[in-house]
């Protein structure tokens, strides 16, 4: 009889942690902000069919990195969980603090217990009532499960120490153009120029009605990145 | 609740209703004989006209149980989605619960799909949920819905009528539906033009409720003494739009003007 290797557990999770953070590495990297009016996403991805960004609920939206099944898979079973959730109570029952404490117990679980963790991050936005934006909420979850509840803006993705130090830190919620335009910048570096073309970008806008959650089209988001 | 992953082989895919039964949701009841019609609330007569731009969906507000009048506020016209409405007659308990799924159903699978149905689609979405609901309308709490949407892909607006069994009906001109129904559908028809605009086929649609409600004690007229009119939606390219009361009331003003005159 083979007598298995002993491996040491810090030596499991550290591996399993090394795969799942270079396998989000691989792909491109959003910013997440607060502006004036709402919550903007702002994702570089060069296909207009492969969301990164998406509507979960009536103020409640919901954006991934990485890989993208993974995440896709995880986005579907939040428009599930909402949805089910706002049938059998109400729609003012379903919140984003309770939604993203699901995506991190599903995504710790896997990442000890399966063979493979998630190579994804993702992050669960929610608009508040309030004017100003006091009550809006930022939730950044990672392949492990660790979930972070993030002030004014958050990177997802590859390189966020660089792209956040280039976007900067927010006092006060910007203008979207003026926080589109920092965060276009901030994910092209000094190197590269992004077109609209190269970017998805939707918002949670308050004062739209009941589903908050809109794209901004490629000739909207060019006008807006190109003043 | 946690959060419903499945497998690849028991994915619901886009259908609410299906996550619904996979989900332990599945809550049908079944009872022997019929429901005496005193036990629930009836709703009543809506309409449907097509006109220029689009078309136009209308109710009276009054719920019945057997000869009493249990609600005078009743809302029967709902926005199913963003270019479409839905207006239902017979069972008022099952046939809202019905919009509040087949409302539900439409935004799921917009979410779930990144895309809308298409009209056809959502029209045949109903039926089945009308289809579904047989086995109480033959103990007599049926719902007979009409279906109304702005057809984008074509430039038009459209509407559908169904029959108990999930029957579904494309009309070219106008429906209605309801104890009500034959009354309002005669004033339609006599008056129907091809080209109607927006403020003659309201016009069009009050006086269908009024003759109904004149004719049909289950259905409601307007009731300026407190305020109540029917609930009247246009749906056009720019989407569903409610109209306010106080254009209702004017035009239902002018109409008792006219037929004092007359």
């Amino acid at each position: 009889m083979n007598t298995p290797f002993y491996v040491a557990p810090e030596q499991v999770m550290k591996d399993r942690a090394d795969y799942a953070r270079k396998g989000i590495a691989r792909g491109r990297s959003l910013i997440a902000f607060r502006f004036d009016d709402g919550i903007a996403i702002c994702a570089e991805n060069t296909s207009s069919t492969l969301r990164k960004v998406s509507e979960i609920y009536d103020r409640i939206a919901f954006a991934g990195v990485g890989k993208y099944n993974e995440f896709d898979q995880l986005r579907i079973a939040g428009v599930r969980h909402a949805d089910l959730k706002g049938y059998s109570f109400s729609r003012e029952d379903v919140d984003a603090r309770s939604l993203a404490n699901q995506y991190a117990q599903s995504l710790g679980q896997v990442f000890t217990h399966e063979m493979k963790p998630m190579e994804v991050e993702i992050l669960v936005a929610e608009i508040g009532e309030e004017e100003g934006g006091e009550d809006d909420q930022l939730f950044h979850i990672l392949y492990d499960g660790t979930v972070m509840d993030e002030d004014m803006s958050v990177v997802l993705g590859g390189e966020t120490d660089t792209i956040s130090s280039r976007f900067g830190d927010l006092d006060a919620p910007p203008t979207l153009a003026e926080g589109l335009n920092a965060a276009v910048g901030a994910l092209a570096g000094p190197d590269r120029e992004l077109t609209a073309a190269d970017l998805e970008v939707a918002i949670l806008e308050r004062g739209i009605g009941r589903r908050a959650f809109r794209r901004l089209e490629d000739d909207e988001l060019a006008a807006i990145i190109s003043s | 609740m946690n959060l419903p992953l499945f497998r690849p082989q028991d994915d619901p895919g886009p259908s609410f209703a299906e996550l619904l039964r996979r989900s332990g949701f599945d809550d049908a009841v079944t009872i022997e004989g019929a429901v005496p019609v005193s036990e629930y609330r009836h709703g009543t007569t809506c309409v449907a006209i097509r006109y220029k731009d689009g078309v136009l969906l209308a109710g009276d507000r009054r719920a019945t149980s057997g000869n009493l009048i249990s609600h005078r506020t009743l809302e029967k016209v709902f926005a199913a989605d963003h270019h479409s409405g839905v207006a239902i007659a017979g069972a008022a308990g099952p046939a809202i619960e019905m919009v509040r799924l087949f409302q539900l159903q439409l935004e799921h699978y917009e979410k779930v799909e990144g895309g809308p149905l298409s009209l056809d689609g959502k029209a045949n979405q109903l039926s089945q949920m009308i289809r579904s609901n047989l086995p109480a309308a033959m103990q007599g709490m049926a719902v007979v819905p009409i279906f109304a949407g702005f057809d984008l892909g074509r430039g038009d607006g459209r509407l559908f009528e169904f029959d108990v069994t999930g029957g579904r009906y494309e009309e070219t001109q106008h429906a209605s539906t309801g104890s009500g129904s034959l009354h309002a559908g005669t004033v339609i028809k006599l008056n129907y033009r091809d080209g109607l605009d927006a403020g003659a086929v309201t016009d069009l649609a009050i006086e269908a409720l009024f003759e109904a409600a004149d004719e049909d004690s289950a259905t409601g007229g307007p009731d300026p003494m407190r305020g109540i009119y029917p609930v009247v939606a246009h749906i056009s390219a720019d989407g569903y739009t409610r109209l306010e009361d106080d254009e209702l009331a004017d035009r239902t003003q002018a109409l008792l003007e006219r037929r004092r005159n007359q």
